[in-house]
């Protein structure tokens, strides 16, 4: 192309026939994604609405298919979220808050920290599950119980939360801080009653995305055994467990047609757990994100 | 900043509370320490029974059947298959959808595209599974390819999907980081806006790009539940994409379904396989956060 030569104002039809068909191409690249993601709905939806029940909520896995349904699957995963939500913010948010308000960057150990964090948030879900096989079910002698599975999870969830918390406390600004400490307030009165509270929706919205990552895991708790036959509710932290996506894993790979179909039923109860989470969290952060 | 005004008196609440937080912090060092000695130990006892040479270098994964045989290769050719595919999907198309979204769209499109490709990314990886096995492979077989039920074709192409978002999402921030005198710079000089694209923004965002391609592989080698499901359990050295593949990822879940009594050599292999596949991550994902690093020392 001779850019050199060219009029001010006027593009050639050539030019602007490339520029169109680049425009295209793009769009395209958007479209495949979104396009596969409505070919996922209509698949899933097309499989699985018509096994879609109270039955098949309130009954237990079964190994005849007319008869099964995800009671203890689901109320494995919702355990799993509530406890994850109590290990996972907490630690999570006390790592961001020292990591922004409290550690010298300059210190070798805290940049160390920083990219540990960075690293873990990218290790393959996987070896999450050997880390909890080897020291929660076999080492702590936990077994394969629901607090194995939780802990786990936490673990995987944990570089996520902390990421988005800390964004959500490094967008408070400095005079904020400063305004607090000329007052008279301490670091943790400053951070309490000022940091915190300014800061709450970007670490909800963040928290909530992450436990949405945590309850569609299936790779570790495969892991540390939650792949087992449960037709049953866990009581207590340790008893058997088992989770929706385990039990649509199971499914899956039953080759028998009747069961995919119960796979499919079951994945658009778990994708409208996910999607209502989601959409709450996106609610949440377009209503009380403040620009300073 | 001027926060070092000293307190009369010296507050231990205050200081516990630096403690705890600190604690709170050193929980992730913990969970790293704890991946590497979970990892190393049995992987330790491992070799001294199986070479290291012969597991590096051997063709035939029969870890299960006597005479057993560990050699990693096949499994290795099974990840690179399978991430070979989600690649021709998940670079193009991903780096595509951020010139889109950092160059063409509007602050309104912008606004929900980002959202929307966050639903995609949500999505469970055993749904995608289900979805590359019960819809993918039967279209691949309608249009006349030759798959078998279980494929490497199918489960790296959905697996591809599954990256799109993170590197679109990672590549847009890189090119969204790029001072707009550049661009600008660009236009003055007569530029279109497929020149200013291509030949300003993207090479000016190079490392960051590079590096979201370099975190949508190891994702992707990394990934279990897809090609658990659709790629199959077959560990046999082939590119061939038509046929059953099987990953170290989806060895280390085969396993960890079965009763594979604890403390023998067929259990201790799922912590040596482990251990490469965290291996091959983590150099991967170094080499990310360096390149990310890199451009917004330029930018930022």
């Amino acid at each position: 192309m001779s850019a050199a030569g060219r009029v001010v104002g006027g593009a050639s039809t050539r030019d602007r026939v490339t520029g169109l068909a680049f425009q295209g191409l793009l769009i395209l690249s958007l479209l495949i994604g979104f396009a596969t993601l409505i070919l996922l709905f209509i698949d899933v939806a097309g499989d699985g609405l018509g096994k879609l029940s109270w039955d098949f909520i309130s009954s237990f896995p079964s190994s005849l298919p007319a008869r099964a349904g995800i009671q203890s699957p689901l109320v494995g995963t919702i355990l799993l979220m509530i406890l994850v939500a109590l290990f996972a913010v907490p630690i999570g948010v006390g790592a961001a808050l020292y990591l922004e308000e409290y550690a010298d960057k300059d210190r070798w150990y805290n940049r160390a920290i920083e990219i540990n964090i960075q690293n873990l948030a990218a290790v393959p879900s996987i070896v999450y599950g050997i880390l909890g096989l080897a020291f929660l079910v076999r080492g702590l002698d936990l077994g394969r119980v629901l607090l194995a599975g939780a802990l786990t999870l936490t673990l995987l969830v944990l570089p996520i939360v902390i990421i988005a918390s800390r964004e959500a406390i490094r967008a408070v600004p400095d005079s904020i801080r400063e305004g607090a400490l000329a007052l008279g307030a301490t670091r943790w009165q400053m951070i309490q009653r000022q940091i915190l509270p300014a800061a709450v929706p970007g670490i909800a919205t963040g928290s909530i995305l992450a436990l949405s990552r945590a309850i569609g895991e299936t790779a570790p708790l495969i892991l540390i055994g939650a792949i087992v036959f449960v037709p049953f509710n866990p009581t207590s932290l340790d008893s058997a467990f088992t989770a929706l996506p385990i039990q649509i894993f199971n499914w899956t790979t039953r080759p028998q047609e009747e069961f995919k179909l119960l796979a499919a039923a079951a994945i658009i109860v778990l994708l409208g757990l996910l999607l209502t989470m989601n959409a709450f969290a996106i609610w949440l952060r377009n209503k009380y994100q403040r620009r300073w | 900043m001027a926060r070092r005004l000293t307190a009369s008196r010296r507050r231990y609440g205050e200081a516990l509370i630096r403690l705890a937080l600190m604690a709170c912090a050193a929980v992730s060092v913990v969970t790293t320490v704890g991946i590497v000695v979970a990892l190393l130990e049995p992987s330790i006892e491992f070799f001294r029974q199986v070479p290291f040479g012969e597991y590096l270098t051997g063709s035939d994964w029969s870890p299960l059947f006597e005479p057993s045989s560990f050699g990693v290769l096949p499994l290795v050719v099974g990840t690179l298959t399978t991430t070979f595919w989600a690649c021709t999907v998940a670079l193009p198309f991903g780096l595509g959808a951020a010139i889109y979204m950092s160059e063409y769209a509007g602050p309104r499109a912008r606004r929900w595209l980002k959202p929307a490709l966050e639903v995609l990314a949500g999505i469970p990886t055993v749904v995608f599974g289900y979805f590359a096995l019960t819809a993918v492979t039967p279209f691949l077989q309608d249009i006349g390819l030759p798959v078998e039920i279980f494929n490497a074709l199918s489960a790296g192409l959905v697996m591809g999907v599954m990256i799109l978002p993170t590197i679109a999402s990672l590549s847009d921030d890189a090119m969204t980081a790029v001072p707009m005198a550049l661009r600008e710079g660009a236009y003055g000089l007569g530029a279109s806006k497929l020149q200013v694209s291509t030949r300003v923004v993207v090479p000016a965002a190079l490392s960051g790009i590079v590096a979201s391609f370099v975190l949508g592989i190891s994702r992707a080698v990394g990934e279990t539940m897809i090609v658990a499901i659709a790629a199959g359990a077959q560990p046999t050295v082939t590119f061939n994409p038509y046929e059953a593949v099987q990953t170290m990822t989806a060895y280390i879940a085969q396993v960890g379904i079965g009763d594979v009594p604890t403390g023998s050599l067929e259990y201790k292999t799922i912590f040596a396989v482990g251990a490469t596949l965290f291996a091959a991550t983590l150099i991967m994902n170094m080499v990310s956060i360096r390149l990310v690093r890199k451009y917004r020392e330029v930018y930022e």
